[in-house]
């Protein structure tokens, strides 16, 4: 009847929704009176229309299908739960179903625990609703807290193997980025064997890609999350192989992508995990392919073909590019072979430009890896140009670009990168400055990062530039702000302006009392030790000065401070402060006699006195040397 | 000093092979590579003193591999082969190498200690021995290549630089596939590495490993029976080969079982054509003319009417056959002679060969003392001997029709009748049907080919399998069937073997009447005296047969053998206890059962071997050509893998 006329048929679906088919069936199927069978016959109807088009489950979301169903969860009729089951999995499976949906009850979890004895469809189903619904650590913990673990674990050792996939796939949602789940698995054993060793046993080569696939994800997130150790060789001889061998051409498209995006985030920390990959089965060469999709020109008379294929070409490369960011992250030698793979700096200058989003950032995620490199900087990286496209993703693009980007561009603006120059030219100041303002705190900290390294051993003139481009309100501002690594990179922006004593003069005869104010601040604030070993060597610096050093020397309350802190417990601080003093009882030059004289009055030599006798070497070195100056 | 120091080397570690290690290699071979068939293509185990340069030096069992050379330069490279090329049905083939010294510093102790040592040289004197004046450039560059060769490739150089030579070198991670320029492979390897090399000979593709980490492919298109090698160049390298010996560092097994699922897919995938009801209909004439030809009757009618075929043969001939073979498999022949004369009047006589054989069985079994014509003289029931053991009958030995197909069938009699050598210790195994025991076999010898067939006529229920319904059934026919019949069959005289008897043949429906025997001791023709001058006459008829085929056909070899062979079985004091007692097991009257029962189906015209097992043996064979001509894909492709 209705269900073998809608079967297969798109069309005569969309047909019975609009003759109103559905709110009929919904109410046929709510009704307590009629009989399971048409109840289930209904549930199967409407499962059959969900399968369709989007638009169809559209439809029957309208019409507040899932609560019907949910509530047909209730009735003791096996056929007919499962028949709603099957149902809800159709729609929850769909893109356009709202997940947040089946969370709305707090009891509708937990009733599907308890329907996952019921039968094999039930479990079935139940995990493929589950594992499309658990978006988040939110979702993740609330099935958590309603004993997933528990539930599902056995079930990876159903003799139906639909059962095992989907249960599989709950566990790789469930265990990603989430330590507290990472860890609960370690430990679970089903048959006396442990999760971890049932997982070894899916990832053997005989079994199918998918399930390899989804049991490493399953242990590479157990992994990252610190529950299984990097050098285990569940990790070391069977995940990261398992990865590697579903980037091989052999496998469909789609296994490429995930494969790849898996084992970047397997070993995106680890240099060990990282050195593996890069020598198995030629990884990096491998990696090359996925540029080289679609091979040929399809005819462009297909559109739809040509769309998919933009779509997939679009993924691996994406794929590909964060891969190689991890690969490339901390060795020097894989660096060196990812740029010698062919045409890969064309490649990722080509990738800066990509319309898709996704290619973009993975390709500035990898130059951003590559950039870690004194060598690479001064070669290939001179060599292609690369800041030019970079430059140009950094205008108007979105944060999460923006970020990687800017970050890549604090390692072009290091003092020996070639590039540094023509970036300066470029206006890089002035949008480096303005990033120092976003709301966005890793945009923040890469600004003043940058204009740190800028800062660098650099001319006058692009210092009183980034001190005008910046303005000393929005300095001031980034000295009191409330994370510590801005802070730490202002104040080494500070101190790299502060260097070479006509700059130190200059700088402090039109900052010099909103420095010495913000100083004063920081040290008498609750800070860290690096924070205030840093401000300490602001000071140093300003002592080295030559008009300078009367800013400290008239200002009682900072001598005072640094006559504390060499006397601190901190060995680095005492240094600090040491460097500060030596600066300013130099002999050799103008009125050191003076400065020495106010100095030893204020008990000075003393303190001199009792760190030369010190046991750490290098404040015993630096007390003599000061003291000899007093001697001169 | 120097000798100490290469002492504690050599002697460091695991001691010369011992027999329990070698046998542990045996096992792991046949683990890894169970479609090899050693005896024609051994595996290799170890390097081969023969065929190396003399630069190379071997110890451990010829494991470890050592430079002894100059090292000057590259001609004084040197390379060692393995014993054997790698056979084809391998497969998936691997050996590991591990680097125990890469040579340069302090290897030189170990090279003039060992050798012939600078010291000796000198008389008189003893020189401190003088480092060795190898220029630096030299040592800065080491030089090892582990891989493949063909026999015969020039031993003093490295594997990968002559044609049908690769190697992979530790020095710059290069390939050298024939050639004397590398390419970019792999990392470098050095001291403490393990190095695997691994020969898929299916797609005649090599990879390397490298600390158990696949490195990719390293060589394509690689020519059949390559040898393991292994070439070194510098002063003090040291390798260790692991040819299956210990576990591997890699998982070959988890490689093996990714090819094992390829190639068992593309089978299962193999198109048929969309003659698919064709294809059906063969596969049931083929399990219907096998049911037909061993006179599975009842089962085959009911196979006929399910599938709706039709059975060529009359229901009365397999009948007639069954009773037949019946007869023989019970040591009856005397009987199954006469019954053939009878049903099929010229058969015999046109086989003059086949009655031969019959009649020579007959003797055999006339000193088994379980033939008609001896047995009537005893003074127990007439047919008190008529039980077959464990009665393997019905259910043949594959191959043994067609011996080239199985050749391990000959020398396994477990392959049919599993039931003599298992349970031989157990004096009350009963086997009250004839069909639930013929898979019992099946448990005992795993390369057997079984097939459970019911040949009861009552009902297919009876088609249980294997041991499980014999115990059931065994304790609860114990009383109904209490006869119990000495059957010299077994090497342990001592042990006397008690079988269970048929009840329901109707050959057999006389002796339901059932008595013991108690006599411990087997003797010829059950220890009657008339049964003995019967024998001895019937052995002067077979002589004078014998003559008489002579005359008639010319000498027959086989004849004369076969004349021999059981003429000698009275030679011994104790038949079944000597070297031609083999005669005498009952699992010897299953050839003789089967050319019979061929004999007759060719004169019906019927074909004298079921389709079904023309079909094996034509698998079997072709796998064991494809190993012949170097198609590794065999190995994974077993025909026992289908037959369970």
């Amino acid at each position: 009847d209705m269900k073998n006329a809608v079967i297969g048929n798109n069309k005569q679906k969309a047909n019975l929704i609009v003759l109103g088919a559905v709110p009929r069936l919904l109410y046929l199927l709510q009704q307590e009176t009629s009989s399971t069978e048409l109840r289930t016959e209904c549930a199967v109807v409407l499962g059959s229309l969900a399968m369709g088009t989007e638009n169809n489950v559209k439809s029957l979301l309208d019409c507040h299908i899932i609560t019907a169903l949910l509530q047909g969860l209730l009735s003791p009729d096996l056929k007919f739960i499962e028949a709603c089951l099957r149902c809800l999995r159709t729609i929850f499976i769909s893109p356009v179903t709202p997940e947040d949906l089946l969370y709305t009850d707090a009891t509708v979890i937990s009733h599907l625990m308890a329907l996952l004895s019921r039968s094999r469809y039930t479990q079935e189903y139940i995990c493929q609703i589950f594992s499309h619904c658990c978006k988040g650590p939110d979702h993740q913990t609330i099935l958590f807290n309603h004993g997933a673990v528990q539930n599902i674990a056995h079930l990876l050792v159903s003799t139906s193997y639909k059962v095992q996939m989907q249960a599989l796939k709950c566990f790789s949602v469930l265990a990603f980025e989430n330590p507290q789940v990472s860890m609960t698995l370690v430990n679970v054993s089903v048959d006396g064997e442990l999760l971890p060793q049932i997982f070894v046993k899916m990832l053997q080569r005989d079994k199918p890609i998918e399930m390899q696939l989804t049991s490493a994800k399953c242990l590479t997130s157990m992994c990252r999350a610190g529950a299984i150790r990097t050098d285990d060789s569940c990790i070391v001889l069977k995940t990261l192989p398992c990865l590697v061998r579903m980037c091989s051409k052999e496998r469909l498209l789609e296994e490429r992508v995930e494969g790849a995006e898996t084992l970047a985030y397997l070993i995106e920390t680890d240099v060990e995990l990282q050195r593996t990959a890069s020598i198995t089965d030629h990884l990096i060469v491998m990696l090359a392919d996925y540029f080289k999709y679609p091979s040929s020109v399809s005819a462009i008379t297909d559109i739809k073909r040509l769309d998919h294929d933009l779509k997939h070409a679009h993924e691996l490369r994406q794929a590909a590019f964060k891969l190689y960011a991890s690969l490339g992250a901390n060795d020097e030698d894989i660096r060196k072979k990812i740029i010698e793979t062919e045409n890969m700096m064309d490649r990722i200058v080509n990738g800066l430009s990509e319309s898709s989003i996704k290619v973009r950032l993975a390709a500035v995620r990898c130059l951003h890896s590559l950039s870690r490199s004194v060598q690479q900087l001064r070669t290939s990286f001179q060599d292609h140009a690369v800041w030019k496209p970079l430059m140009k993703v950094l205008q108007n693009a979105p944060n999460e670009i923006l970020v990687v980007a800017s970050s890549t561009l604090c390692n072009l603006l290091l003092e020996f990168s070639p590039s540094k120059e023509p970036i300066l030219e470029s206006g890089a100041i002035e949008l480096l400055c303005s990033l120092t303002q976003s709301e966005n705190l890793a945009l923040r900290v890469n600004g003043i990062w940058a204009l740190m390294n800028m800062a660098f051993q650099a001319e006058q003139k692009i210092k009183s530039d980034i001190l005008r481009g910046l303005s000393t309100e929005q300095l001031f501002q980034l000295l009191s702000d409330s994370d510590v690594n801005v802070l730490m990179k202002t104040l080494g922006l500070l101190r790299n302006l502060l260097s070479t004593r006509p700059h130190i003069d200059h700088i402090m005869s039109t900052h010099g009392k909103q420095i010495m104010q913000a100083v004063t601040l920081i040290l008498e604030g609750e800070h860290n030790i690096e924070v205030k070993e840093q401000t300490l060597c602001i000071l140093a610096n300003i002592a080295d000065g030559t008009t300078a050093k009367e800013l400290i020397m008239t200002n009682d309350d900072i001598l005072q401070k640094i006559k504390y802190y060499m006397s601190h417990s901190n060995a680095k601080l005492q240094l600090a402060a040491m460097f500060c003093i030596s600066n300013l009882i130099w002999n050799e030059e103008e009125g050191s006699q003076e400065r020495q004289d106010k100095l030893r009055d204020m008990g000075i030599v003393d303190i001199l006195h009792k760190l030369s006798q010190s046991s750490d070497p290098n404040l015993c070195d630096k007390a003599k040397t000061a003291l000899q100056q007093y001697l001169a | 000093m120097a000798e100490a120091g290469a002492g504690s080397l050599h002697g460091g570690d695991a001691a010369p092979p011992s027999p329990p290690r070698e046998q542990e290699l045996s096992r792991r071979l046949r683990r890894l590579y169970p479609a090899v068939n050693q005896d024609e293509t051994p595996l290799p185990r170890s390097w081969s003193p023969k065929d190396k340069y003399n630069y190379i030096g071997l110890s451990q069992g010829n494991l470890r591999v050592h430079y002894k050379g100059h090292g000057k330069n590259h001609k004084d490279a040197a390379s060692v082969r393995a014993t054997h090329p790698i056979p084809a049905a391998c497969g998936i083939y691997y050996f590991e190498v591990k680097i125990v010294s890469k040579g340069r510093d302090g290897c030189c102790e170990i090279l003039h200690s060992k050798e012939e040592t600078f010291q000796e040289r000198v008389f008189g004197f003893v020189f401190s021995p003088l480092p060795p004046a190898i220029p630096e450039c030299l040592l800065e560059k080491r030089y090892m290549g582990i891989g493949l060769s063909a026999q015969g490739v020039n031993m003093n150089r490295l594997p990968g630089w002559d044609k049908h030579s690769y190697g992979y070198h530790g020095d710059d991670g290069h390939s050298f596939c024939s050639s004397g320029t590398g390419q970019p492979y792999g990392p470098t390897f050095t001291t403490g590495d393990v190095i695997g090399c691994c020969v898929n000979l299916i797609n005649n593709t090599c990879f390397y490993t490298k600390n158990g980490h696949s490195l990719g492919i390293a060589f394509t298109d690689l020519p059949a029976n390559l040898y393991p090698t292994v070439g070194l160049q510098t002063p003090g390298e040291i390798v260790d080969a692991n040819f299956g010996q210990q576990p591997f560092v890699f998982d070959i097994e988890d490689y093996m079982r990714e090819w094992r699922a390829k190639i068992q897919s593309t089978i299962k995938r193999f198109p048929i054509g969309d003659r698919l009801g064709e294809w059906q209909a063969m596969l049931q004439n083929m399990v219907s003319s096998y049911l037909v030809h061993h006179g599975y009757c009842s089962t085959a009618t009911a196979f006929a009417r399910v599938t709706d075929t039709t059975i060529q043969e009359e229901q009365t001939s397999i009948k007639n056959r069954q009773r037949i073979q019946k007869l023989v498999l019970a040591g009856r022949v005397g009987e199954a002679i006469e019954a053939t004369q009878q049903l099929y009047p010229g058969l015999l006589e046109h086989n003059p060969n086949l009655l031969f054989m019959l009649k020579c069985r007959q003797f055999v079994e006339m000193v088994n003392g379980t033939d008609s014509e001896v047995r009537c003289f005893g003074a127990r029931s007439p047919r008190s001997q008529d039980s077959y053991p464990g009665s393997p009958s019905l259910s043949p030995r594959h191959g043994s029709n067609n011996s080239h197909l199985h050749s391990t069938g000959a020398d396994s009699p477990t392959c049919s009748n599993g039931v003599m050598s298992t349970k031989s210790k157990q004096s009350h195994s009963k086997y009250p049907t004839l069909s639930s025991s013929s898979s019992s076999s099946s448990s005992s010898s795993p390369s057997s080919v079984n097939y459970s067939e019911s040949n009861s006529t009552d009902s297919t229920k009876s088609q249980q399998h294997s041991s499980t319904s014999n115990q059931e059934t065994s304790d609860s026919e114990m009383e109904m069937e209490a006869e119990h019949y000495p059957n010299g069959v077994l090497e342990n005289s001592s042990t006397r073997i008690m079988n269970g008897t048929y009840k329901h043949e109707e050959i057999l429906q006389t002796d339901e009447s059932s008595m013991e025997d108690s006599c411990p001791q087997r003797q010829l023709c059950g220890g009657n005296h008339a049964a003995t001058e019967r024998m001895i006459q019937f052995g002067r008829e077979l002589q004078m047969l014998s003559e008489q085929l002579c005359r008639e056909y010319g000498k027959n070899t086989m004849h004369k053998k076969m004349l021999q062979d059981a003429f000698s079985l009275l030679a011994y004091s104790d038949p079944w206890n000597c070297p031609v007692g083999q005669q005498l097991d009952p699992i010897q009257r299953e050839p003789v059962c089967a050319a019979l029962n061929s004999a007759i189906l060719e004169s019906q015209n019927l074909p004298k071997q079921p389709p079904l097992m023309l079909a094996l043996g034509q698998a079997s064979e072709c796998l064991r050509l494809m190993a012949r001509v170097g198609l590794g894909s065999c190995s994974f492709a077993r025909v026992d893998d289908y037959l369970h």
